[in-house]
Protein backbone atom coordinates (compact mmCIF):
# COMPACT_ATOMS: atom_id res chain seq x y z
CA UNK A 1 0.00 0.00 0.00
CA UNK A 2 1.08 3.70 -0.55
CA UNK A 3 2.19 5.27 2.79
CA UNK A 4 2.39 9.07 1.27
CA UNK A 5 -0.74 10.92 -0.63
CA UNK A 6 0.46 11.85 -4.45
CA UNK A 7 -0.61 15.83 -3.36
CA UNK A 8 0.76 18.45 -1.41
CA UNK A 9 -2.82 20.36 -0.84
CA UNK A 10 -6.55 18.98 -0.42
CA UNK A 11 -7.55 21.15 -3.63
CA UNK A 12 -10.01 18.62 -5.17
CA UNK A 13 -11.22 14.79 -5.07
CA UNK A 14 -10.13 15.47 -8.84
CA UNK A 15 -6.57 15.68 -8.19
CA UNK A 16 -6.48 12.36 -6.11
CA UNK A 17 -5.66 8.95 -7.33
CA UNK A 18 -7.72 5.98 -6.00
CA UNK A 19 -5.05 5.18 -3.86
CA UNK A 20 -4.85 8.09 -2.10
CA UNK A 21 -8.61 7.72 -1.70
CA UNK A 22 -7.56 4.36 0.25
CA UNK A 23 -5.06 5.76 2.75
CA UNK A 24 -7.00 8.30 3.64
CA UNK A 25 -9.83 5.84 4.73
CA UNK A 26 -7.74 3.46 6.31
CA UNK A 27 -5.96 5.63 8.24
CA UNK A 28 -9.56 7.44 8.85
CA UNK A 29 -10.25 3.84 10.43
CA UNK A 30 -7.30 4.56 13.27
CA UNK A 31 -7.98 7.85 14.09
CA UNK A 32 -12.04 6.80 14.60
CA UNK A 33 -10.89 4.17 17.11
CA UNK A 34 -8.62 7.33 18.71
CA UNK A 35 -11.47 9.07 19.44
CA UNK A 36 -13.34 6.69 20.66
CA UNK A 37 -10.85 6.62 23.83
CA UNK A 38 -11.40 8.44 27.53
CA UNK A 39 -8.83 10.66 26.09
CA UNK A 40 -9.69 11.37 22.36
CA UNK A 41 -6.32 13.22 21.62
CA UNK A 42 -2.76 12.63 20.20
CA UNK A 43 -0.22 14.48 19.89
CA UNK A 44 1.01 14.17 16.54
CA UNK A 45 0.60 17.80 15.34
CA UNK A 46 1.64 19.49 18.35
CA UNK A 47 3.88 21.72 16.40
CA UNK A 48 1.53 23.00 13.91
CA UNK A 49 -0.40 25.95 13.61
CA UNK A 50 -3.78 25.56 11.62
CA UNK A 51 -5.63 28.56 10.25
CA UNK A 52 -9.11 28.26 9.47
CA UNK A 53 -10.63 30.39 6.58
CA UNK A 54 -14.17 30.59 6.18
CA UNK A 55 -14.80 33.44 3.49
CA UNK A 56 -18.82 31.78 3.62
CA UNK A 57 -21.11 30.59 6.57
CA UNK A 58 -20.50 26.81 7.87
CA UNK A 59 -21.58 25.09 10.79
CA UNK A 60 -20.94 21.44 10.60
CA UNK A 61 -17.76 21.81 8.52
CA UNK A 62 -16.12 24.06 10.25
CA UNK A 63 -16.33 22.64 14.19
CA UNK A 64 -15.85 18.94 12.12
CA UNK A 65 -12.67 20.44 10.86
CA UNK A 66 -11.84 22.73 14.50
CA UNK A 67 -11.92 19.52 16.04
CA UNK A 68 -10.23 16.94 14.06
CA UNK A 69 -7.43 19.76 14.64
CA UNK A 70 -7.97 19.86 18.36
CA UNK A 71 -7.47 16.39 18.40
CA UNK A 72 -4.09 16.22 16.42
CA UNK A 73 -3.12 19.11 18.92
CA UNK A 74 -2.85 21.67 16.76
CA UNK A 75 -2.63 25.31 17.08
CA UNK A 76 -5.86 26.45 15.75
CA UNK A 77 -6.68 30.25 14.33
CA UNK A 78 -10.15 31.08 13.41
CA UNK A 79 -11.54 33.62 10.54
CA UNK A 80 -14.08 34.48 9.26
CA UNK A 81 -14.97 36.68 6.40
CA UNK A 82 -18.05 38.77 8.30
CA UNK A 83 -15.62 39.93 10.93
CA UNK A 84 -12.35 40.69 8.84
CA UNK A 85 -10.41 43.02 6.41
CA UNK A 86 -12.06 41.57 3.44
CA UNK A 87 -14.66 44.08 3.92
CA UNK A 88 -12.00 46.82 3.42
CA UNK A 89 -10.69 45.62 0.13
CA UNK A 90 -7.74 43.23 0.83
CA UNK A 91 -7.24 40.36 -2.08
CA UNK A 92 -6.83 37.26 -1.04
CA UNK A 93 -3.91 36.70 -1.45
CA UNK A 94 -3.09 39.39 0.72
CA UNK A 95 -5.32 38.06 3.21
CA UNK A 96 -3.71 34.58 3.35
CA UNK A 97 -0.21 35.84 3.32
CA UNK A 98 -0.53 38.35 6.18
CA UNK A 99 -2.08 34.93 7.97
CA UNK A 100 0.90 33.20 6.93
CA UNK A 101 3.54 35.99 7.96
CA UNK A 102 2.46 34.97 11.56
CA UNK A 103 3.47 31.24 10.98
CA UNK A 104 0.72 29.63 10.27
CA UNK A 105 1.57 26.16 8.34
CA UNK A 106 -2.02 24.95 6.77
CA UNK A 107 -4.67 26.99 5.34
CA UNK A 108 -8.27 24.87 5.95
CA UNK A 109 -10.66 27.68 3.41
CA UNK A 110 -14.18 27.23 2.50
CA UNK A 111 -14.43 30.10 0.11
CA UNK A 112 -18.15 31.24 -2.30
CA UNK A 113 -15.55 31.24 -5.99
CA UNK A 114 -15.14 27.84 -7.50
CA UNK A 115 -11.56 27.54 -7.76
CA UNK A 116 -10.39 30.23 -4.70
CA UNK A 117 -7.94 26.98 -3.56
CA UNK A 118 -6.76 26.16 -6.55
CA UNK A 119 -5.81 29.76 -6.79
CA UNK A 120 -4.21 30.23 -3.76
CA UNK A 121 -2.26 27.04 -3.62
CA UNK A 122 -0.69 28.50 -6.99
CA UNK A 123 0.39 31.82 -5.31
CA UNK A 124 1.53 31.05 -1.39
CA UNK A 125 3.49 28.96 -0.02
CA UNK A 126 1.64 26.67 2.22
CA UNK A 127 -0.44 23.74 2.48
CA UNK A 128 -4.40 23.99 1.73
CA UNK A 129 -6.77 22.24 2.47
CA UNK A 130 -10.16 23.20 0.13
CA UNK A 131 -13.35 23.23 2.58
CA UNK A 132 -15.78 24.11 0.05
CA UNK A 133 -15.04 26.16 -2.94
CA UNK A 134 -18.65 27.86 -4.50
CA UNK A 135 -20.57 24.59 -6.28
CA UNK A 136 -16.97 23.33 -7.34
CA UNK A 137 -15.87 20.91 -4.53
CA UNK A 138 -15.84 19.74 -1.11
CA UNK A 139 -13.38 17.10 -0.93
CA UNK A 140 -13.60 15.90 2.63
CA UNK A 141 -17.42 15.74 1.94
CA UNK A 142 -17.26 13.23 -0.42
CA UNK A 143 -14.41 11.28 1.88
CA UNK A 144 -16.68 11.00 4.64
CA UNK A 145 -19.41 9.79 2.58
CA UNK A 146 -17.41 7.54 1.01
CA UNK A 147 -15.85 6.58 4.34
CA UNK A 148 -19.47 5.87 5.34
CA UNK A 149 -20.70 3.66 2.62
CA UNK A 150 -17.46 1.77 3.04
CA UNK A 151 -18.38 1.54 6.70
CA UNK A 152 -22.10 0.64 5.94
CA UNK A 153 -21.34 -1.21 2.80
CA UNK A 154 -18.78 -3.34 3.22
CA UNK A 155 -16.89 -1.34 0.74
CA UNK A 156 -17.56 1.33 -1.81
CA UNK A 157 -16.59 -0.80 -5.24
CA UNK A 158 -19.77 -2.19 -7.28
CA UNK A 159 -22.12 -0.10 -5.21
CA UNK A 160 -25.23 1.69 -6.78
CA UNK A 161 -25.12 5.49 -5.47
CA UNK A 162 -27.89 8.08 -6.12
CA UNK A 163 -27.34 11.48 -5.55
CA UNK A 164 -30.82 13.52 -5.79
CA UNK A 165 -31.76 16.67 -5.53
CA UNK A 166 -30.07 20.24 -6.53
CA UNK A 167 -26.87 18.57 -8.59
CA UNK A 168 -26.86 21.98 -10.22
CA UNK A 169 -25.53 24.25 -7.27
CA UNK A 170 -23.69 21.07 -5.06
CA UNK A 171 -20.04 21.27 -4.56
CA UNK A 172 -21.13 18.13 -2.66
CA UNK A 173 -22.44 16.25 -6.04
CA UNK A 174 -19.33 16.69 -7.89
CA UNK A 175 -16.83 15.69 -5.13
CA UNK A 176 -19.01 12.96 -4.54
CA UNK A 177 -19.27 11.49 -8.37
CA UNK A 178 -15.26 11.74 -8.62
CA UNK A 179 -14.84 9.89 -5.26
CA UNK A 180 -17.30 7.23 -5.42
CA UNK A 181 -16.32 6.51 -9.24
CA UNK A 182 -12.64 6.52 -8.02
CA UNK A 183 -13.35 3.70 -5.61
CA UNK A 184 -15.20 1.80 -8.04
CA UNK A 185 -19.04 2.36 -7.56
CA UNK A 186 -21.93 3.35 -9.70
CA UNK A 187 -23.43 6.95 -9.83
CA UNK A 188 -26.34 8.49 -10.92
CA UNK A 189 -28.02 11.81 -10.12
CA UNK A 190 -31.29 12.60 -10.20
CA UNK A 191 -33.65 15.86 -9.86
CA UNK A 192 -35.91 17.74 -11.59
CA UNK A 193 -34.14 18.77 -15.13
CA UNK A 194 -33.97 22.07 -14.12
CA UNK A 195 -31.77 21.50 -11.10
CA UNK A 196 -29.55 18.62 -12.84
CA UNK A 197 -26.70 20.48 -15.29
CA UNK A 198 -26.87 19.43 -19.16
CA UNK A 199 -23.85 17.65 -19.95
CA UNK A 200 -23.69 15.85 -16.80
CA UNK A 201 -23.48 12.59 -18.40
CA UNK A 202 -20.26 13.28 -19.43
CA UNK A 203 -18.60 12.40 -16.38
CA UNK A 204 -19.87 9.21 -16.63
CA UNK A 205 -23.61 9.21 -14.26
CA UNK A 206 -26.43 7.79 -14.98
CA UNK A 207 -28.58 10.89 -15.24
CA UNK A 208 -32.70 10.13 -13.77
CA UNK A 209 -35.74 12.77 -13.41
CA UNK A 210 -37.89 10.23 -11.92
CA UNK A 211 -37.33 9.85 -8.20
CA UNK A 212 -38.99 6.51 -7.87
CA UNK A 213 -36.80 4.81 -10.50
CA UNK A 214 -33.66 6.36 -9.18
CA UNK A 215 -34.55 4.66 -5.72
CA UNK A 216 -35.32 1.41 -7.37
CA UNK A 217 -32.32 1.54 -9.00
CA UNK A 218 -30.00 2.25 -5.79
CA UNK A 219 -28.35 0.77 -2.75
CA UNK A 220 -27.54 4.30 -1.24
CA UNK A 221 -29.47 7.27 -1.86
CA UNK A 222 -27.27 10.54 -0.97
CA UNK A 223 -30.05 13.26 -0.53
CA UNK A 224 -29.08 16.93 -0.96
CA UNK A 225 -31.18 19.92 0.11
CA UNK A 226 -32.03 23.02 -2.35
CA UNK A 227 -30.02 25.63 -1.82
CA UNK A 228 -32.03 28.24 -2.32
CA UNK A 229 -29.13 31.18 -1.66
CA UNK A 230 -27.50 30.38 -4.41
CA UNK A 231 -30.78 30.38 -6.94
CA UNK A 232 -30.97 33.47 -9.09
CA UNK A 233 -34.13 32.18 -10.81
CA UNK A 234 -36.92 30.28 -9.83
CA UNK A 235 -35.98 26.62 -11.12
CA UNK A 236 -38.80 25.32 -9.84
CA UNK A 237 -42.89 26.63 -9.31
CA UNK A 238 -42.35 25.88 -5.34
CA UNK A 239 -41.02 24.10 -2.62
CA UNK A 240 -44.76 22.30 -2.22
CA UNK A 241 -44.39 21.23 -5.62
CA UNK A 242 -40.61 20.12 -5.16
CA UNK A 243 -41.22 17.82 -2.29
CA UNK A 244 -44.33 16.11 -4.26
CA UNK A 245 -41.89 15.13 -6.75
CA UNK A 246 -38.76 14.87 -5.27
CA UNK A 247 -38.98 14.19 -1.26
CA UNK A 248 -38.84 10.88 -0.02
CA UNK A 249 -40.93 9.82 2.83
CA UNK A 250 -40.98 6.69 4.60
CA UNK A 251 -43.92 5.33 2.84
CA UNK A 252 -42.04 5.27 -0.83
CA UNK A 253 -38.93 3.78 1.24
CA UNK A 254 -40.69 0.50 2.42
CA UNK A 255 -42.85 -0.07 -0.82
CA UNK A 256 -39.43 -0.65 -2.36
CA UNK A 257 -39.30 -4.44 -0.89
CA UNK A 258 -35.59 -3.49 0.06
CA UNK A 259 -33.72 -1.33 2.55
CA UNK A 260 -31.45 1.40 0.57
CA UNK A 261 -29.53 3.32 2.92
CA UNK A 262 -30.00 7.23 3.21
CA UNK A 263 -27.36 10.13 3.14
CA UNK A 264 -27.71 13.62 3.71
CA UNK A 265 -24.73 16.25 3.99
CA UNK A 266 -26.83 18.24 6.12
CA UNK A 267 -28.66 21.20 6.22
CA UNK A 268 -31.45 18.90 6.93
CA UNK A 269 -34.28 20.32 5.71
CA UNK A 270 -36.74 18.43 7.09
CA UNK A 271 -39.91 17.79 5.39
CA UNK A 272 -38.57 19.22 1.82
CA UNK A 273 -36.42 16.33 0.35
CA UNK A 274 -36.76 13.84 3.26
CA UNK A 275 -39.42 13.54 5.74
CA UNK A 276 -38.93 13.49 9.75
CA UNK A 277 -39.57 9.53 9.93
CA UNK A 278 -36.74 8.65 7.19
CA UNK A 279 -33.82 11.11 8.47
CA UNK A 280 -34.30 9.93 12.27
CA UNK A 281 -34.88 6.60 10.73
CA UNK A 282 -32.18 3.46 10.75
CA UNK A 283 -32.24 3.18 7.68
CA UNK A 284 -30.72 6.74 7.68
CA UNK A 285 -26.95 7.55 8.82
CA UNK A 286 -27.10 11.00 8.63
CA UNK A 287 -25.43 11.40 11.92
CA UNK A 288 -22.67 8.65 11.43
CA UNK A 289 -21.40 10.78 8.75
CA UNK A 290 -21.26 13.77 10.90
CA UNK A 291 -19.04 11.24 13.42
CA UNK A 292 -17.01 9.96 10.27
CA UNK A 293 -16.23 13.40 9.43
CA UNK A 294 -14.02 13.97 12.23
CA UNK A 295 -11.94 10.76 11.75
CA UNK A 296 -11.61 11.35 7.99
CA UNK A 297 -10.39 15.38 8.18
CA UNK A 298 -8.03 13.71 11.42
CA UNK A 299 -6.80 11.62 8.49
CA UNK A 300 -6.48 14.33 5.80
CA UNK A 301 -4.37 16.59 8.05
CA UNK A 302 -2.32 14.00 9.31
CA UNK A 303 -1.40 12.86 6.30
CA UNK A 304 -1.15 16.63 4.33
CA UNK A 305 1.13 17.55 7.50
CA UNK A 306 3.20 14.36 8.01
CA UNK A 307 4.10 14.12 4.21
CA UNK A 308 7.87 14.55 3.97
CA UNK A 309 8.34 17.27 0.88
CA UNK A 310 11.23 16.63 -0.80
CA UNK B 1 27.63 -10.32 3.69
CA UNK B 2 25.05 -13.26 4.21
CA UNK B 3 22.92 -12.82 6.73
CA UNK B 4 23.74 -14.85 9.91
CA UNK B 5 21.16 -16.83 11.98
CA UNK B 6 20.73 -15.55 15.40
CA UNK B 7 17.34 -17.64 16.46
CA UNK B 8 16.42 -21.05 14.67
CA UNK B 9 12.98 -22.06 14.47
CA UNK B 10 13.74 -24.39 17.64
CA UNK B 11 15.76 -22.00 19.57
CA UNK B 12 12.80 -19.46 18.81
CA UNK B 13 9.95 -21.58 20.45
CA UNK B 14 12.49 -22.74 23.31
CA UNK B 15 12.94 -18.74 24.26
CA UNK B 16 9.00 -17.81 23.86
CA UNK B 17 8.62 -21.07 26.37
CA UNK B 18 11.77 -19.41 28.54
CA UNK B 19 10.24 -16.06 28.42
CA UNK B 20 6.68 -17.12 29.71
CA UNK B 21 7.82 -18.71 32.61
CA UNK B 22 10.10 -15.97 33.56
CA UNK B 23 6.72 -14.06 33.46
CA UNK B 24 4.93 -16.82 35.40
CA UNK B 25 7.32 -16.18 38.32
CA UNK B 26 6.39 -12.46 38.82
CA UNK B 27 2.83 -12.78 37.47
CA UNK B 28 1.17 -15.91 39.09
CA UNK B 29 -1.78 -16.39 37.23
CA UNK B 30 -2.21 -13.13 35.53
CA UNK B 31 -5.40 -12.06 37.30
CA UNK B 32 -3.70 -8.56 37.54
CA UNK B 33 -1.83 -8.60 34.66
CA UNK B 34 -2.57 -7.58 30.77
CA UNK B 35 -0.32 -8.37 27.50
CA UNK B 36 0.16 -5.23 25.17
CA UNK B 37 1.80 -6.06 21.77
CA UNK B 38 3.18 -3.10 19.86
CA UNK B 39 2.31 -2.57 16.28
CA UNK B 40 3.34 -3.75 13.71
CA UNK B 41 5.23 -6.73 15.02
CA UNK B 42 5.11 -7.09 18.71
CA UNK B 43 1.87 -8.14 18.15
CA UNK B 44 3.01 -11.56 16.60
CA UNK B 45 5.17 -11.80 19.87
CA UNK B 46 2.19 -11.16 22.16
CA UNK B 47 0.09 -12.82 20.66
CA UNK B 48 2.20 -15.65 20.68
CA UNK B 49 3.43 -15.38 24.13
CA UNK B 50 -0.51 -15.42 25.13
CA UNK B 51 -0.82 -18.69 23.67
CA UNK B 52 1.77 -19.98 25.41
CA UNK B 53 1.16 -18.69 28.69
CA UNK B 54 -2.40 -20.00 28.60
CA UNK B 55 -0.98 -23.53 27.36
CA UNK B 56 1.36 -23.64 30.58
CA UNK B 57 -1.40 -21.92 33.35
CA UNK B 58 -4.47 -24.26 31.50
CA UNK B 59 -6.37 -21.17 31.43
CA UNK B 60 -7.91 -19.10 29.07
CA UNK B 61 -8.52 -15.46 28.49
CA UNK B 62 -5.46 -13.55 29.14
CA UNK B 63 -5.76 -10.05 27.93
CA UNK B 64 -3.81 -9.43 25.30
CA UNK B 65 -4.27 -6.08 23.17
CA UNK B 66 -2.58 -4.25 20.59
CA UNK B 67 -1.04 -0.80 20.61
CA UNK B 68 -0.05 1.39 17.55
CA UNK B 69 2.35 4.33 18.94
CA UNK B 70 2.62 5.87 15.06
CA UNK B 71 0.94 8.92 16.13
CA UNK B 72 3.02 9.47 19.24
CA UNK B 73 5.95 8.86 17.63
CA UNK B 74 8.86 11.59 17.13
CA UNK B 75 10.28 11.21 13.83
CA UNK B 76 6.46 12.66 12.18
CA UNK B 77 7.14 14.33 9.33
CA UNK B 78 11.09 12.53 8.68
CA UNK B 79 9.32 9.31 7.58
CA UNK B 80 6.52 8.73 5.68
CA UNK B 81 4.13 6.78 8.95
CA UNK B 82 1.05 5.07 8.57
CA UNK B 83 -1.01 3.82 11.13
CA UNK B 84 -2.15 0.32 12.42
CA UNK B 85 -4.90 -0.93 14.27
CA UNK B 86 -5.04 -0.12 17.56
CA UNK B 87 -7.35 -2.88 19.83
CA UNK B 88 -7.59 -2.83 23.34
CA UNK B 89 -10.99 -4.13 24.62
CA UNK B 90 -9.91 -4.48 28.43
CA UNK B 91 -8.71 -2.57 31.32
CA UNK B 92 -5.57 -0.96 32.17
CA UNK B 93 -5.90 1.12 34.97
CA UNK B 94 -3.82 -0.66 38.05
CA UNK B 95 -2.96 -3.34 35.96
CA UNK B 96 0.31 -4.75 35.21
CA UNK B 97 1.26 -3.93 31.94
CA UNK B 98 3.20 -6.27 30.11
CA UNK B 99 4.74 -4.25 27.18
CA UNK B 100 5.45 -6.73 24.01
CA UNK B 101 7.60 -6.13 20.92
CA UNK B 102 9.94 -8.36 18.70
CA UNK B 103 13.24 -5.67 18.68
CA UNK B 104 14.41 -3.09 20.90
CA UNK B 105 17.02 -0.94 19.11
CA UNK B 106 17.04 3.01 20.54
CA UNK B 107 13.92 3.04 22.56
CA UNK B 108 12.52 5.44 21.01
CA UNK B 109 9.50 2.94 19.91
CA UNK B 110 8.61 2.15 23.55
CA UNK B 111 9.09 5.77 24.13
CA UNK B 112 6.00 6.31 22.27
CA UNK B 113 4.55 3.17 23.26
CA UNK B 114 4.42 4.32 27.27
CA UNK B 115 2.95 7.86 26.16
CA UNK B 116 0.19 6.39 23.64
CA UNK B 117 -0.73 3.96 26.84
CA UNK B 118 -1.99 6.87 28.65
CA UNK B 119 -5.16 7.61 26.41
CA UNK B 120 -5.96 4.20 28.11
CA UNK B 121 -5.33 4.58 31.83
CA UNK B 122 -2.94 4.80 34.68
CA UNK B 123 -1.51 1.15 35.07
CA UNK B 124 -0.21 0.15 38.09
CA UNK B 125 3.05 -0.78 36.91
CA UNK B 126 5.22 -1.27 33.20
CA UNK B 127 7.45 -3.93 32.27
CA UNK B 128 8.83 -4.46 29.18
CA UNK B 129 9.78 -8.32 26.83
CA UNK B 130 11.52 -8.05 23.80
CA UNK B 131 12.78 -11.10 21.51
CA UNK B 132 15.90 -9.09 20.90
CA UNK B 133 17.77 -6.67 22.69
CA UNK B 134 20.31 -4.77 19.96
CA UNK B 135 22.88 -3.91 22.79
CA UNK B 136 24.81 -0.44 23.36
CA UNK B 137 22.31 1.07 20.65
CA UNK B 138 19.73 3.06 23.01
CA UNK B 139 19.09 6.27 22.33
CA UNK B 140 17.06 6.74 25.17
CA UNK B 141 16.81 5.70 28.99
CA UNK B 142 15.09 2.67 28.36
CA UNK B 143 15.67 -1.42 28.96
CA UNK B 144 13.86 -4.47 28.70
CA UNK B 145 13.10 -6.73 31.78
CA UNK B 146 12.47 -9.67 29.91
CA UNK B 147 15.20 -10.55 27.07
CA UNK B 148 14.73 -13.06 24.33
CA UNK B 149 18.22 -13.02 23.06
CA UNK B 150 20.74 -10.41 23.54
CA UNK B 151 22.50 -9.03 20.30
CA UNK B 152 25.74 -6.49 19.86
CA UNK B 153 25.32 -4.58 16.47
CA UNK B 154 26.61 -1.41 14.87
CA UNK B 155 24.26 0.68 13.33
CA UNK B 156 24.40 -0.52 9.59
CA UNK B 157 23.47 -4.08 11.01
CA UNK B 158 20.04 -4.83 10.94
CA UNK B 159 18.05 -7.61 12.57
CA UNK B 160 15.01 -9.35 10.70
CA UNK B 161 12.70 -11.10 12.71
CA UNK B 162 10.56 -13.36 10.63
CA UNK B 163 7.01 -14.90 11.50
CA UNK B 164 4.94 -18.01 11.01
CA UNK B 165 2.14 -16.23 11.31
CA UNK B 166 3.84 -13.79 8.27
CA UNK B 167 4.09 -16.50 6.06
CA UNK B 168 7.26 -18.62 6.28
CA UNK B 169 9.41 -20.16 9.61
CA UNK B 170 10.29 -18.33 12.65
CA UNK B 171 13.87 -16.70 12.08
CA UNK B 172 15.82 -14.07 13.62
CA UNK B 173 18.49 -12.65 11.03
CA UNK B 174 21.60 -10.84 11.63
CA UNK B 175 21.99 -8.86 8.03
CA UNK B 176 24.46 -6.75 7.35
CA UNK B 177 24.18 -4.02 5.01
CA UNK B 178 27.01 -2.91 2.79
Amino acid sequence: MNKRLSVKHLLGIKQLTAEDIDLILTTADQFKEVLNRTIKKVPSLRDITIANLFFENSTRTRVSFELAERRLSADIVNFSASSSSVKKGETLIDTVNNILAMKVDMVVMRHPNPGACVFLSRHVDSKIINAGDGAHEHPTQALLDAYSIRERLGSVKGKRVAIIGDILHSRVALSNIYCLQKLGAEVMVCGPQTLVPRYIGSLGVKVEYNLRKALEWCEVANMLRIQLERQDIRYFPSLREYTMQYGVNKQMLDSLGREITIMHPGPINRGVEITSDVADSDQAIILGQVENGVAVRMAVLYLLAGRTDE
Amino acid sequence: MTPRLILSPQLFDITINRLCHQLIEVHDDFSESVIIGLQPRGVFLARRIQKTLEKILNKNGIPCGELDVTFYRDDFRRKDLVPNRTHIDFVIENKNVILVDDVLFTGRTIRAGLDAMQAFGRPKDVELVVLIDRRFSRNLPIQAKYIGRTVDTIASEKVKVEWKEAGGEDHVWLITQE
